[in-house]
Parts: C-alpha cells; sequence; structure tokens
C-alpha cells in the first residue's frame, strides 16, 4: 500500500554548535512508510560513512524486499511478523557492510553506528534500534519513550545508581553499549505494536534528548502538530540554543489516516475473546 | 586525574586509597581493598564502583549501615568532597573531574577488544572501558538467568464463559479485547512483555492491572499480574 497519503513525515539533521562535521543520518521513503536515523561514531572519518551507509542500505533492501511480502503473515519461529524481519534483515546486511567498510583503511578503523528505524503497515508499527539513539510516540497529548537506550547510563539507571534526572548531569553520558558496524554479527531490538490515527512519532539523535528535557520536546511537538516541519526546525533552534553540543537530527512522522490492509481490520482484531 | 578516598586520621595523617579498580570493596576482613579493622564496620561494608569518571558507593548490607554526608544510602552517586561514614570512620571522596569536552562524543564500550575508536587516544580510558564491559558481562548473565527469555509467555481467563482457556503469546504483537468495547495490545520487548491501552470504546475504559487502571504508558506485565481488559479478567504468566 502506498502510504504517502497516510503518513505526514518531515526530517532535519544540524552539525550543532560545536562539531565540526554532521557524523549523523536520516532517511525516509514515504511510500513505503520506513524511517530510518543514524548516529555515526569513531574513526578520523567513520561516522558519516557508517551511518550514511546504514540509512542507504536498510531503506535500499526495504525498497527491494517489502513490496513481495504479503500482509498479516506472522514469523512463526520468532513471532515476529514478516515486516519486522525484513527490517531485521536490512539492519544485518547494514552492519555486515559498515563492518567490512572499517577494515579499508586507518581512517575508518573503529568505526560504528547508533541505528533507529520504523516501519508502517497495516495500522502497525515495527521498531528496530541499536544504541541511544530513540523513539518517541505521542499519543493523546502524552510522550512516551518505546525504545531503550544501549548505553551505560541506562544501565547504571536500571541498577538503581542513577534517576534518570542525576543521569543527564553525568560525564559518562554517551557511552553506548551495543553500536551497528563495530562486530561481524548485530542483535538489534525489535518490537511491534498498534499504530492509532493522530499518533505522531519522533526518532531522534541523543544530540537532542541531551540538550532538551522530555517536557520541552513534548510541548514544542503539540504546538507544531500540524507543521511537522516547522516542529523540527524548532526542536533543532532549542537544541542549539542550549549548546548544540553535538550533532541534532529528528524525523517526526504523524499518522493522518488509517492504513489497514484489509477492510475487516477490526475483525482480525479478535485474537481471542 | 584518578579518583580518591581519603580517610585523615584523628592525628591528622591523609592516607589515599585511588580509586584505580572497577570495583574497590571496603570492609573489616582481610581481603578487602580498604581494610578497616574495627568493630563498627561490618567484615564486608561496602563497595566503590568506578565507570571512568564517575563513582558509585554500594552499601553491602552492613550492620551500621553506609553514609554520605550524614545520609543513609543504599547506593549513591559520589561527588566531589562527599564525606563517606562506615562505622566510626569517615573518608572524603576526592575527585576533581575530567575536562568535559573529552565526553560528549558518543563513544563505544567494545566488547572483549583492546582498543578504543581512534579518537579516544587516552590510555586511561582504554583500561575503564575494559573493565566495565567485564562488569556489565557478568552483571547481564545473572540478570538474564532471570529473565523471561527463553520461557514461554501465557494468558489464562479466569472469568467469562471461556474461565479456563489458556493463549501462548507466541507473537511479537498480540491484540486483546473486543472492538467497540475496549481493545489492548501485549507487545513483546527485550525487556519483557508490555501491555498497552489502544481504545477505550464509548467510556474510556482502561486496561487494569492488579484492580488498577494502567495509564496510557506501555504497562509490564510480571509474573502472574491478573489484567482486566473489556470486562474480562486473565492472568499472565511465563513458564
Amino acid at each position: 500500500m502506498n502510504l504517502r497519503d497516510k503518513l505526514q513525515i518531515a526530517g532535519l539533521t544540524d552539525t550543532g554548535k560545536v562539531r565540526r562535521r554532521n557524523e549523523d543520518s536520516i532517511g525516509y521513503d514515504s511510500v513505503l512508510g520506513l524511517l530510518v536515523l543514524a548516529d555515526g561514531m569513531g574513526g578520523h572519518l567513520g561516522g558519516e560513512v557508517a551511518s550514511s551507509m546504514t540509512v542507504d542500505t536498510i531503506i535500499e533492501e526495504v525498497q527491494t524486499h517489502l513490496p513481495a511480502i504479503g500482509s498479516g503473515q506472522v514469523d512463526s519461529a520468532t513471532g515476529f511478523s514478516l515486516e519486522s524481519i525484513c527490517i531485521q534483515d536490512a539492519i544485518e546486511l547494514a552492519n555486515d557492510r559498515v563492518y567490512r567498510k572499517s577494515a579499508e583503511g586507518p581512517e575508518l578503523r573503529g568505526m560504528g553506528t547508533t541505528v533507529v528505524t520504523l516501519l508502517f503497515y497495516d495500522n502497525r508499527l515495527s521498531l528496530a534500534h541499536i544504541g541511544d539513539s530513540r523513539c518517541y510516540r505521542m499519543r493523546g497529548g502524552q510522550m512516551e519513550q518505546l525504545t531503550k537506550d544501549h548505553s551505560l547510563m541506562q544501565e547504571l539507571i536500571d541498577r538503581g545508581f542513577y534517576t534518570p534526572e542525576e543521569a543527564r548531569k553525568s560525564l559518562n553520558k554517551n557511552l553506548v553499549t551495543k553500536a551497528l558496524g563495530i562486530d561481524p554479527t548485530v542483535s538489534a531490538d525489535l518490537q511491534e505494536d498498534l499504530v492509532l490515527k493522530g499518533d505522531i512519532y519522533l526518532l531522534c539523535s541523543d544530540g537532542l534528548t541531551d540538550l532538551i528535557e522530555d517536557d520541552e520536546i513534548s510541548l514544542t511537538i503539540t504546538e507544531f502538530s500540524d507543521n511537522l516541519e516547522e516542529a523540527a526546525k524548532q526542536l533543532i533552534t532549542k537544541a542549539n540554543q542550549n549548546g548544540g553540543k553535538d550533532n541534532i537530527s529528528v524525523i517526526l512522522c504523524r499518522v493522518k489516516e488509517d492504513f489497514s490492509e484489509s477492510k475487516g481490520w477490526f475483525k482480525k482484531l479478535i485474537e481471542w475473546f | 586525574m584518578v579518583a580518591k578516598l581519603v580517610m585523615t586520621s584523628s592525628a591528622g595523617e591523609r592516607q589515599e586509597y585511588p580509586l584505580t579498580k572497577e570495583t574497590t570493596t571496603l570492609g573489616r576482613k582481610p581481603g578487602n581493598d580498604i581494610q578497616i579493622d574495627n568493630l563498627s564496620v561490618s567484615g564486608k561494608h561496602a563497595q566503590v564502583i568506578t565507570i571512568l569518571e564517575d563513582s558509585f558507593l554500594e552499601d553491602l548490607g552492613s550492620t551500621n549501615g553506609t553514609y554520605v554526608n550524614g545520609k543513609l544510602i543504599k547506593k549513591h552517586a559520589l561527588e566531589h568532597g562527599d564525606r563517606i561514614t562506615l562505622g566510626k570512620f569517615q573518608l572524603v571522596y576526592e575527585n576533581e573531574g575530567a575536562a568535559e569536552g573529552d565526553f560528549e562524543q558518543t563513544m563505544i564500550i567494545r566488547p572483549g577488544e583492546a582498543g578504543m575508536p581512534e579518537q579516544a587516544g587516552d590510555k586511561e580510558i582504554d583500561r575503564s572501558v575494559q573493565k566495565i564491559n567485564a562488569a556489565l558481562q557478568s552483571e547481564n548473565a545473572a540478570a538474564s538467568a532471570s529473565s523471561t527469555e527463553g520461557k514461554e509467555a501465557c494468558l489464562q481467563l479466569l472469568s467469562g464463559a471461556n474461565a479456563g482457556k489458556e493463549l501462548v503469546l507466541k507473537k511479537a504483537l498480540t491484540t486483546i479485547g473486543q472492538p467497540g468495547v475496549q481493545v489492548a495490545a501485549i507487545t513483546r520487548r527485550p525487556q519483557g512483555f508490555f501491555l498497552i491501552h489502544v481504545d477505550g470504546g464509548p467510556n474510556n475504559t482502561v486496561p487494569k492491572v492488579a484492580g488498577s487502571p494502567i495509564g496510557s504508558n506501555a504497562h509490564r506485565l510480571n509474573d502472574h499480574d491478573i489484567i482486566e481488559v473489556a470486562g474480562v479478567k486473565m492472568e499472565f504468566y511465563t513458564r
């Protein structure tokens, strides 16, 4: 199904005020309903290469394989939809490419990237991520973080040493415990959920969330929910006003219409009962 | 710049303990990194976990407790100047801190590898990174033993015409409820299973867990939670 009229998407990436280069990459395909964001790191030049290679590979792979996938099917071994498996495969391929590329030169050695990717289909979503780039959802005026960071800070929060507020003040803020491209194999966190008309999704790199509190992000999105391009600009501007210490990237997506594959969507919902 | 604990004796002598290991133990028994041979201190009293520039103090179930700046703590993120009290003894945590610029950039903790990305260029970081990872990996191994991985998650109806019926949650996303009345979703994430309110129907009813409405955010389900959706009660369990 062509989702171009069902979803409104806006994306923006900015070098920020301190860094000399932008190692974040973003990309999306509005027909397929696919959003990808990556925050590159490591190597002298590697960050940009790792993140852009990852975004390009995932989009290409999904463009190639998704159309052939019949909707409503589940992989019995894992319980994931075939659409989720498609995303998972694309991420694995991206990992393979970045990992191999990193061996090609000293300036690329050690490069890696975070990645967060969202795919919409049949009133559902598949969400995959590695690292500390995040996905949030706004629904009914409430904002919720859907991904859990693969970061040292999150580990410490989980173990009770920090509250999330205290973690923001720590100097060890930006250590990720998982990344794409640094090992021969990788496993992304993968989840599925139902999507409702009116939902707004935000993918962002830590350059945003390290500099703006969640409340302010939420208010900005609510204020500009009808104009996502402006919302994206506002978020970047505010992050820069707060120091712009890192690259800042956002992709926003608002669900304008239902996009179920078949007419009897609600009928399909009666799984049980 | 290594962080340290400093004990000043009543005679005014300063004893410094640099925090160079990822775990520094304090207690009365020999074998502790900082041995304080006094009955007011427990055999294994407390430990300090050091991760790059930050240190964290944790009480190990001591008899007299561990205090920071006069307050009893279980776990505490240490700040420069904090006064730690164990029994009759006091130590001060000193850490002038690193140049903040070094840590703005996202860096990877690479499992099992000797080095960090080229940019780091700092031997201290290299060494610490290896240790953090070892600590995290062993903790994760312990944690996953008790996680839901490898276990089956199920729902069993407790009320209604189909009471006793069981559903194994095989899919990453399971929808439950009655359209037009109430719909909820159970989604499987790496951390476990989460119940999400989707549609409250005409009365805006929200699913309940253990009798309380769950709110708009995803609610993590624990073994044996009783869920209520569309007036039907069911139990979530793993086996």
